[in-house]
């Protein structure tokens, strides 16, 4: 693997073998000193042209803990404001001699087209609506830590997926490691062409969440903009809540230690309520440490030469 | 110069010898010391017309100039061409109109006819200054905001009323923007929803294409319907050329760009920018009925939508990339690839006959016979064509047929009399 742009760039294999890093990586992490030398001379720069905050600081320590140098370019506001071409301003970026170029970006595409223009391994924190592939791969590392394969399993997920990067990742994701999904959304929030999507890819469709949690064996909830009301995707944050929410009356739908994930920031009260967030079965905190391993493992795959001897 | 053109077949038929004069008609006999034009094996079609150019002189000479837009409209078949009136300063004054029919006229390669915008600056509030518009040298018949909709009913109600005085028409971006986020690039489908772009749905479009031809028919005016991209376009147009064919007092008309008519929306997968355009292109079936509907009449012309830009106004992400591709060297190749048992009659029909009746424009889109001014392009059949960017006149590079292999060849192009083009190069 040359770049991270999309799940699909992975094989199946590919994403255990990541796996299998990853919880190396993740004991790592319990060890007084945290440093691994195994990117040492390497430099990555973490490029985001959009706010983040968990993203950029989990890329950040990652690298570190690998040793690599990261140096954190904040690129806000579009270039074209600048006048300065997308092009234009990772080449410049890339001339300072970059071996990893993490890119989070509000355009969907942008991380393919910057790949296609730099000699840097990509990797795509995030590009508009497209796909979020570390969150996906981290999403289903939390959730086999709990339920051991996939294969078989139901998993949920439920918000606006129109939006959202993480559920077009995660659908991918999932469904290559064999688990049974359900997306839930409004219709106005379902992405356009979702039901050729689904009928080609094999996941199915609800507009009714509560049928859907009790057959679940995990829940996956998304975060929704209160500012979607200006597009008129639904009259207001109360009728969400009412509609799709995950909310107290509904945790007692689900089955017992179903896993509650949430990508964040969490809209607490909106899409999920707080005693759902805070719930012994959310799973929210431990996706941020299961985040630091896979993107440790991802620079590693990407940029330590030679992977195949293993971290020790 | 007087020319003689030998051996031509007319439309692809009858093979005979075209004699031009002095003055740049068409004539009976060869007229004395003439210059030959060797048009063995090649078709004579009347000099094509492009209802829908991008200049974009003044304002983005960069991208494309009124000069080099000619060049490249020789080069590809054209005689005439419109001129859009999204510039800057838009062409929404007689003296921005004078401007670049001069301009064209300098340039001497084509027939450069500008486009009146059909509100103030492209706004959509107030009427542009139609009438002196038309009152100008430039005789503008034909008004557009092109690149944005004219989407107030009430606005869009009185310019059809307004060009009615002097035989004018509106030609309409026909796109509803309330029905899009402002962020939307492409066609709103199964793919947009994979890829995570926002998207116009083809209902946009043909919710305008219906409030036009009504309000057409209750003005009794003429509306025209640009770069139509989707098969409900085309069943509203069906209805809408039935109704005024039987009323007789309004008119519809419509265009495709060659572009719609070959490419399909599974291109943008690698998200190049390239294939940005507005209409966005569209699945399949909708490319199927397009080219059905100009097969019957339905729509009546190909009109490029030529539209140069910049590199670096292209090489952004995709949602903030500029619209729109190159088109006016390659538009026949793409006609002839796309359609390839349409008849020379009928390419000349969709080319240049019906497209200068369009826009008023009586010198242009005439029989090949004596008396016609001659506006003449000569084909090679069955040559074809591997498009090479960078050998195009245009001085911009959006190309979206690079690499690909067109079916016949422009060989020589010759515009009231003079030879513009020789064996496919600018003479």
């Amino acid at each position: 693997m040359k770049h991270l742009l999309s799940i699909d760039d992975l094989s199946t294999d590919e994403i255990h073998q990541l796996f299998e890093t990853a919880a190396d990586m993740h004991d790592v992490q319990s060890r007084e000193v945290k440093k691994l030398p195994a990117l040492r001379g390497r430099t990555v720069v973490n490029m985001f042209f959009e706010d983040s905050t968990r993203t950029r600081s989990s890329f950040e320590i990652a690298g570190k803990w690998l040793s690599a140098d990261v140096i954190n370019v904040s690129a806000k506001g579009s270039s074209t404001s600048k006048g300065e071409s997308l092009r234009d301003t990772v080449l410049t970026v890339c001339a300072m001699g970059v071996d990893g170029l993490v890119i989070r970006h509000p355009a969907s595409g942008a991380a393919v087209q910057v790949s296609q223009w730099v000699d840097a391994a990509v990797v795509n924190a995030g590009d508009g609506m497209h796909e979020h592939p570390t969150q996906a791969l981290l999403d289903a590392y939390t959730l086999q830590r709990h339920l051991g394969s996939l294969e078989g399993r139901h998993v949920a997920i439920i918000g606006d997926l129109a939006h959202s990067r993480v559920f077009r990742s995660n659908i991918q994701c999932l469904t290559r490691l064999g688990a049974r999904v359900t997306v839930v959304a409004p219709p106005t929030l379902m992405p356009s062409g979702i039901g050729a999507w689904s009928a080609a890819a094999g996941f199915e469709t609800s507009y009714d969440i509560d049928s859907v949690l009790p057959d679940a064996d995990a829940v996956m909830m998304l975060r929704v903009q209160r500012e979607r009301m200006s597009g008129a995707f639904f009259p207001s944050p109360r009728e969400y809540t009412v509609g799709y929410g995950l909310t107290r009356n509904r945790l007692a739908l689900l089955k017992p230690d179903v896993p509650i994930c949430h990508p964040g920031p969490m809209n607490r009260g909106l899409e999920i309520a707080a005693d759902a967030a805070d719930a012994a079965q959310s799973v929210v905190l431990e996706q941020v440490s299961s985040g630091l391993a896979i993107r440790m493992a991802v620079l590693y795959h990407l940029l330590a030469g030679d992977t195949r001897g293993g971290i020790a | 110069m007087s020319l003689v053109i030998k051996g031509a077949s007319l439309l692809g038929e009858q093979t005979r010898d075209l004699y031009v004069d002095d003055a740049g008609v068409l004539v009976d006999e060869a007229p004395a010391g003439a210059e030959t034009v060797d048009a063995d094996g090649l078709v004579a079609l009347p000099g094509l017309v492009d209802l829908h150019t991008h200049l974009r002189e003044p304002g983005r000479e960069d991208a494309e100039t009124i000069l080099t837009g000619s060049q490249a409209a020789a080069l590809g078949g054209y005689t005439a061409v419109l001129a859009m009136a999204n510039t800057s300063p838009v062409t929404d004054t007689a003296e921005a109109a004078t401007r670049v029919w001069e301009l064209g006229r300098e340039a001497g390669l084509v027939h450069v006819q500008p486009v009146g915008a059909v509100t103030r600056g492209l706004a959509g509030e107030e009427l542009a200054e139609l009438g002196l518009m038309h009152r100008s040298r430039a005789a503008v018949k034909v008004f557009s905001d092109d690149g944005k909709c004219v989407h107030d009913a009430r606005v869009m109600r009185r310019a059809l009323e307004y060009v009615k005085a002097f035989g004018g028409v509106v030609s309409q971006h026909s796109q509803d923007p309330t029905l899009a986020g402002p962020a939307a690039c492409c066609h709103e489908g199964e793919l947009s929803g994979r890829l995570g772009l926002p998207g116009w749905p083809g209902i946009a479009e043909e919710v305008i294409v219906a409030r036009d031809v009504m309000l057409a028919r209750h003005t009794g005016s003429r509306v025209h319907v640009a770069h139509v991209s989707t098969a409900g376009s085309v069943d509203v147009l069906r209805w809408a050329k039935a109704q005024a064919q039987r009323d007789g007092t309004w008119e519809v008309t419509a265009e495709v760009t060659p572009h719609h008519l070959l490419l399909t929306t599974d291109l943008l997968t690698g998200y190049d920018p390239t294939y940005k355009v507005n209409p966005p292109l569209r699945p399949q079936e909708d490319v199927d009925a397009l080219r059905a509907a100009l097969v019957d009449g339905t729509i009546d012309a190909v009109a490029t939508d030529h539209a140069p830009h910049a590199r670096h106004d292209k090489e952004h992400a995709f949602v903030d990339a500029a619209f729109g591709m190159l088109g006016i060297e390659t538009a026949l190749g793409v006609v002839r690839t796309a359609l390839p048992d349409l008849s020379w009659t009928d390419v000349a029909r969709v080319m240049s006959t019906t497209p200068a009746r369009i826009a008023g424009l009586a010198e242009q889109g005439r029989p090949l016979e004596p008396g016609s001014p001659a506006h003449v392009v000569l084909v090679d059949p069955t040559a074809s064509v591997t498009v090479d960017r960078d050998a195009s006149a245009s001085l911009s590079r959006n190309n979206p047929w690079h690499g690909r292999s067109l079916s016949s060849r422009v060989v020589h192009t010759v515009y009231a009399g003079r030879v513009t083009v020789r064996d496919g190069a600018l003479a």
